[in-house]
């Protein structure tokens, strides 16, 4: 029976109602360990798996439409169709390098049920026949780490991983790895270059997945953690089962992180393509409301990559298509609201400073762009701006990503959205990524940095303690 | 000659992290860390020490250390306090909760205290973000911080009251240990060409097997 409630050993987690696939043993305070997974129905999808060849598992995930966690939305069964016949060895990586401001849900699926990972990573080694798996967990998340060490070592010890899995011919390794503090490491070529001992920077495309040419060269499967954390109860309860959940398009469940100015922020597990950004932000199930009766000004729906909504947009679905079509995307399932004390050029300013310090050095266009969107957002917040600093950002915005941004539609200025997603004159989306928050609060909140440019204005942001958590120590004004 | 740096312990541990990777070099960042945890950031008897184990270069080691920020190449507190105040953290009070971290502590973000205590940092979103102002120290949460909160920790620090913290460099408690006879084989790439064997399996009538 859900409470509804937050959970003192997940904290940030909430108990709701509605399906849950991969937070279903959140409730249980060891849910991280050996003995609970057993008793809950762990490693049955292995042994489900392992009865069956590994070309019909590999169907089950293609027919389920699992779309990937990680950001992109990429069906995962499409990308396991991707690996070239016959170049052996193959590789799996997992990408539990979580660091998308406002993102995080793999943190609690790899502290709060690590074996459910590394029974997803197992299931994916017997279907596609893969040599080794790496666990690559980012480094800032010591728990993680001491959690799948710990749930590794008694997999072993119980024959889940390692030589002759219960019983069977199917045998592979489990390596857990660390990462070491850098955002760009989860793009997946970026991931596989810090794997292989390297300075974190994306690989030159094409070949444009890691399927083709990965670790070392071979046929190399990047998969998030919440993609792998739903394949046993897929496998268990069947792609039927699955898309039963969510919409046509979007089916199952997936975990976002609700921050930001709502009443009580969360990680909660919802139906893709069927819950709203209304019910999220003021469901009694869900956000309970803007905070201390404050109006919605905006909101970031995918993380810090994504361009920004408005309150018009509230009752889409958490669906890609038409997020897509609105000019944003869901990304990493991270949405962060902000009330009407919020000053946008400060928000949008702490956005860019995040890729300017993340960009890794390799593209001139992202290097030197993101440099000096900072400083234009940092002078015109300081009252330095000059009346030309609004068509520079939007100029280097420019050489970063050509042609029109996605942008949501204003439609007090008959302007139409621009739908997802950018081009880019970059390896990897980090640079563009950088160029939504500036054209998103541009078009609907020029008079904000005009009034910081001609009247030297500013706005100052609220730090006003959020209520409905009563449990927690509250942020002194 | 090479000055041995990693204790005995350690160069054990080095090696068996080193066999749990089809190449040697992909244990570099691992390698990093352990030294990290040692000596409490890394120097460049470390840097040559891991170059030998991994195959590559003291060049090569600084090459790819320096391009990871938890990495640290002089001498750092004994707990580096991270402060988050990315977007979620800000709307809440994080780069107030720095200023007030800078007030306690007496040094800006980046600084380390005189006394070699504390490491203080600014840094980038730590996936807490219905938590905030959230920080780490030495990697361990705190969350929905208050200034009071704040000088408690530092207080509690200074006292040694906080057991489940390590001093900097110690990422997991726990490591993972795979026995010998229990794993499947781990072989450079080129040693690994062959079909794995349940693969045939697809090749069998459907079902039955297992």
């Amino acid at each position: 029976m859900a409470t509804n409630a937050y959970i003192p050993h997940a904290p940030g987690y909430v108990d709701n109602d509605g399906p849950k696939i991969v937070s279903q043993r959140f409730v249980h305070e060891d849910s991280y360990t050996i003995e609970r997974y057993e008793a809950t129905g762990g490693y049955d999808g292995l042994r489900a798996a392992l009865n069956r060849t590994p070309s019909a598992v590999h169907d089950e995930v293609r027919n389920a439409t699992v779309l990937g966690r990680g950001g992109a939305g990429f069906p995962a069964g499409v990308k396991w169709g991707f690996m070239p016949p016959g170049k052996f060895p193959y590789y799996l990586v997992v990408n539990g390098d979580e660091s998308e401001p406002g993102t995080y849900k793999d943190r609690l699926l790899m502290e709060r049920d690590p074996h459910q990972l590394i029974e997803g990573c197992l299931i994916t080694c017997y279907a596609l026949g893969l040599a080794q798996c790496f666990l690559y967990v980012r480094g800032e998340m010591a728990l993680a780490q001491e959690r799948i060490a710990q749930a590794l070592n008694d997999a072993y010890a119980r024959n889940y991983v390692g030589r002759n899995i219960l019983g069977s011919d199917f045998s592979v390794d489990i390596t857990l790895t660390w990462g070491a503090g850098a955002y760009i490491v989860g793009e997946e070529t970026a991931l596989i270059e810090s794997l292989e001992g390297n300075r974190g920077m994306p690989r030159l495309k094409p070949p444009y997945f890691p399927a083709a040419i990965g670790l070392y060269g071979q046929p190399t499967i990047v998969n998030n953690v919440e993609t792998l954390s739903n394949l046993p109860w897929l496998v268990l309860n069947g792609a039927d089962a699955y898309k039963a959940y969510g919409s046509e398009t979007s089916p199952g469940t997936r975990m976002v992180a609700v921050s930001g100015h709502v009443n009580r922020p969360g990680v909660y597990e919802i139906e893709q393509g069927v819950t709203t950004f209304r019910d999220l932000f003021y469901g009694d199930n869900f956000g309970q409301g803007i905070r201390n009766g404050h109006e919605l000004k905006m909101f970031i729906p995918g993380g810090g990559s994504s361009p920004w909504f408005f309150p018009e947009h509230l009752d889409l679905p958490l669906e890609a298509k038409p997020v897509g079509e609105a000019g944003s995307m869901l990304g990493s399932g991270a949405i962060v609201v902000m009330d009407e004390t919020t000053d946008a050029v400060r928000a949008a300013l702490r956005v860019v400073r995040f890729f300017a310090r993340e960009s890794c050095g390799k593209c001139t266009p992202c290097r030197e762009g993101t440099t000096w969107e900072e400083r234009i957002l940092q002078r015109i917040l300081d009252g330095e701006g000059r009346p030309s600093d609004i068509d520079m950002l939007l100029d280097i915005a420019d050489n970063i990503s050509p042609g029109p941004y996605p942008v949501a539609a204003d439609p007090s200025q008959g302007l139409d959205a621009v739908p997802f997603p950018p081009k880019q004159t970059t390896i990897c989306p980090l640079g563009p990524s950088s160029v939504a928050p500036i054209v998103s609060t541009i078009r609907r909140f020029r008079h904000e940095y005009e009034a910081k440019i001609t009247r030297r204005d500013t706005i100052p942001v609220s730090v006003e303690p959020v209520t409905g958590s009563s449990d927690h120590h509250e942020v002194s004004a | 000659m090479t000055t041995e740096f990693f204790s005995n312990d350690n160069l054990h541990l080095a090696h068996e992290i080193v066999s749990r990777y089809p190449v040697k070099k992909s244990a570099l960042i691992p390698l990093l860390h352990l030294a990290q945890e040692q000596h409490g950031w890394v120097c460049d008897d470390a840097m040559r020490q891991i170059a030998d184990l991994t195959g590559t270069t003291p060049a090569e080691v600084r090459g790819t250390g320096t391009f990871y920020e938890m990495f640290k190449f002089h001498p750092v507190g004994k707990y580096v306090v991270n402060v988050c105040t990315n977007i979620s953290c800000q709307l809440l009070g994080g780069e107030e909760l720095l200023a007030h971290a800078e007030q306690t502590l007496g040094v800006k973000a980046g600084g380390t205290t005189a006394d070699g205590l504390f490491t203080l940092e600014d840094v980038e979103c730590i996936a807490a973000c219905t938590e905030a102002p959230c920080l780490q120290v030495n990697y361990r949460y705190r969350l929905k911080v208050t200034d009071d909160d704040f000088d408690t920790l530092i207080a509690d620090l200074r006292a040694g009251r906080t057991a489940e913290i390590p001093e900097h460099g110690t990422l997991a408690a726990v490591r993972q240990h795979i026995p010998a006879d229990a794993m499947a084989g781990i072989v450079p790439p080129e040693q690994a060409t062959e079909m794995p064997v349940w693969l045939s399996r697809n090749n069998q009538d459907a079902g039955g097997q297992g």
